[in-house]
């Protein structure tokens, strides 16, 4: 596999061909702030909050899903992309009802973290306060749509390390919503194995564990990179 | 002729209220109305949510009492399970309670009342308030401060934080006592001892001077309610709920809180968004009852400790039977910091603090839960009914503010006859006004109350309903 030479923020890096600019930042140790992105599972390209700036073309582009390529020239940090990223995370927040204070995930939440960390106090878009409701069917998990920033983190899991293929999105724009099956209750889903990926894999507090109270939902998310890893490496499984 | 302004609903806050002040056709004070005007909406934002959710959010409703809705709610979520909780856990959130309770009274006391007391009623407002207090008296000043200080540490250690700490859960609470903690809470017992007495002092000094006051603050026969322990003892979390009236007798008792709609009904005014709870046998005005401080000690046969009792025998020489005098609620705040005090002392040497055992688990088993607590400014109830996945269907709160709402309209009407001649509002009436509703510590002032003032409005009204005058103070 070709090696690419390629500068990110005017460093010099190289990285095989087949890897993505987010990758081979991290790798040189350049911290692109992500939210969809999630270690185990493919990217989607969601969130649009890892946008980077690439030599030659006018448009952003996001750092999960544009591969690296031969004398490329990546800006990671300027402030068009601040103002951007700070921009879509204020979206997400008046996108949906999001109320850190009274929150399960308050403290352990990565949108709060981010815009905690792009110095965000306060939204400047109108607040869309939009009718969602909670899905507590299940016995032991609960989805509270409010907080659902669509990352699709959940979906990816739930097809691509757990199998089941359980969760979907529905719907369009920003009215697209997180379904179990053909939009049942998840309580009455007969695919759910009920293994709580998707609950470790959630950003935020949409997915929660049933009971919790404000700030309890602390997840270990490099659970699901060490499944992925164990079985793709079978790290486990000691051979003749 | 006084311009009109009307703001309505002022949102989210907690500190704005009007006063109306009705004369006859001679001109004298027939009757005066003490209105509410925010309006806040918990009980239907609530709906959907899942009830695990509720301690967090509501105890959101308040800054300086937020560990009351924390307990309440969780109690109605204990009983949405249908579960006991652990011993230990019951005592730890009675810990808190009591850390709880302290706080807030040291507050009223010695930060929002003793600048009354101390600076007198003549005063300008822009001295006669905390920084005024601690200008003349800083001794005295930082005590209560301390003091106070030393119920939110209390709450701190157990919950994490000062302030709406979200420790308290349906089943039980997050996290134990640690041995650390329980050796900073003792180390601050003689200090809070010392403080308790210096306010002791200071009230006595106080009644000598405002004997007028003493009389005349919402002062009239009512009914009395609060929590008891099952002998009878003061109580303020867990225990029956007990009636009594004016001259001391128990007209209802042994009441489990859940059922506390056969007992109590609920009145609304039409200018007010504070609803009048009252005590349905009677119904209105003779149901008309008081809870908070002077209400517990008058409904309890004893405090339980000694400290607290001996001062609770004195307290009651001042009545023939229950305590009527609003202007009393200080006395009693004092009398349950002490017995606070003393009951946090004898509580720290329990093994039980330090369990492991802290939170029972179980899924939705009742359709409906009530959690009920003794607030520092009275009982407080949560109401919760929920659907079978434990979403709210439907919230009711009744906030120990709303149940004084038809003593405090009494008390305001009670000082504006004795003060008010004519059409003219003078500036130590106001004062006078805002210290009987002061007497309630009602919480709706919780956010202007950190100036020693509340935001107030008075309107004189005549018989023709026209507004005669009109004083506002922001």
């Amino acid at each position: 596999m070709a090696a690419k030479t390629l500068k990110i923020d005017g460093r010099q890096v190289s990285a095989a061909e087949d890897t993505t600019v987010l990758d081979a930042a991290a790798e040189a140790g350049i911290r692109i702030p992500t939210l969809c992105h999630l270690e185990g599972v493919y990217d989607a390209g969601a969130c649009r909050l890892c946008l980077v700036e690439v030599a030659g073309t006018a448009k952003l582009l996001p750092a999960c899903t544009t591969l690296v390529a031969e004398g490329m020239e990546v800006v990671t940090q300027s402030d068009r992309l601040r103002r951007y990223r700070r921009m879509t995370l204020e979206l997400l927040l008046a996108e949906r009802n999001h109320v850190c204070a009274v929150c399960v995930a308050n403290g352990h939440c990565e949108l709060q973290s981010l815009a905690s960390e792009h110095g965000i106090d306060h939204v400047r878009y109108d607040y869309r306060f939009p009718r969602w409701g909670v899905d507590a069917t299940h016995p032991r998990f609960g989805l509270d749509h409010n907080r659902c920033i669509l990352c699709t983190r959940c979906v990816r899991v739930c097809w691509h390390i757990e199998g089941a293929g359980t969760k979907n999105v529905a719907g369009r724009g920003a009215k697209s919503f997180i379904i179990d099956d053909l939009n049942q209750p998840w309580g009455d889903s007969e695919s759910c194995t009920s293994c709580g990926k998707c609950v470790l894999a959630c950003p935020t507090g949409a997915l929660f564990d049933r009971g919790s109270t404000v700030g309890e939902m602390e997840r270990d998310r490099t659970k699901l990179e060490f499944i992925v890893n164990a079985r793709e490496k079978k790290q486990w499984i000691v051979s003749e | 002729m006084a311009k009109r302004i009307v703001i309505d609903p002022v949102t989210r806050i907690e500190g704005h209220a009007k006063i109306s002040i009705f004369l006859d056709d001679a001109g004298q004070v027939a009757d005066a109305q003490f209105h509410v005007v925010e309006f806040r909406g918990f009980e239907k934002f609530c709906e959907g949510r899942p009830y695990s959710e509720m301690p967090g959010i509501t105890a959101r409703i308040c800054g300086i009492c937020p560990v009351s809705h924390l307990l309440a709610s969780a109690r109605a979520g204990d009983a949405i399970m249908a579960v006991a909780i652990p011993p230990a856990a019951d005592k730890l959130r009675r810990l808190m309670n009591l850390g709880q309770i302290l706080q807030s009274h040291a507050l009223s006391f010695f930060n929002l009342s003793a600048p009354d007391f101390l600076l007198g009623w003549d005063t300008p407002p822009a001295e006669r308030n905390v920084f005024g207090l601690i200008a003349a008296h800083p001794e005295l000043a930082r005590a209560g401060i301390r003091l106070r200080q030393f119920g939110q540490e209390i709450i701190e250690i157990l919950g994490g934080k000062k302030i709406h700490p979200a420790w308290g859960v349906p089943g039980g609470v997050r996290s134990a006592l640690t041995e650390e903690g329980r050796d900073r809470i003792r180390a601050w017992l003689p200090e809070a001892f010392a403080t308790v007495a210096t306010g002791f002092e200071l009230f006595r000094r106080t009644l000598e001077t405002h004997r007028e006051e003493a009389f005349i603050f919402g002062n009239f026969p009512s009914l009395f309610m609060g929590l008891v322990a099952a002998d009878g003892t003061w109580e303020h979390h867990g225990g029956k709920l007990r009636f009594t009236d004016s001259s001391g007798s128990v007209i209802a008792d042994h009441i489990d809180p859940a059922d506390y709609l056969e007992y109590i009904g609920e009145s609304v005014q039409k200018d007010s968004y504070l609803k009048s709870p009252y005590f349905k046998a009677l119904g209105l005005p003779g149901g008309m009852y008081r809870v908070g401080p002077l209400a517990r000690l008058n409904v309890c046969e004893r405090m339980g400790v000694p400290r607290a009792d001996a001062e609770l025998r004195l307290f009651r020489q001042q009545g023939h039977g229950a305590v009527t005098s609003s202007f009393l609620y200080h006395q009693a705040r004092l009398i349950e910091m002490l017995a606070a005090v003393e009951l946090i002392e004898r509580g720290l040497e329990d093994p039980d603090l330090f369990s492991r055992d802290l939170r029972a688990e179980a899924g939705v088993n009742s359709p409906r839960g009530v959690g009920a607590s003794e607030a520092p400014r009275g009982t407080l109830f949560h109401d919760y009914t929920v659907d079978r996945d434990g979403l709210l269907k439907k919230v009711n709160l009744i906030v120990a503010t709303g149940q004084n709402n038809l003593a405090m309209n009494r008390t305001v009407a009670q000082i504006a006859r004795h003060f008010v001649r004519g059409d003219q509002i003078p500036e130590p009436m106001l004062n006078r006004i805002e210290h009987g509703i002061r007497c309630y510590d009602p919480c709706l002032s919780c956010s202007t109350h950190a100036f020693g003032q509340m935001a107030l409005e008075v309107r004189l009204i005549g018989p023709d309903g026209s507004v005669r005058r009109e004083v506002t103070r922001e």
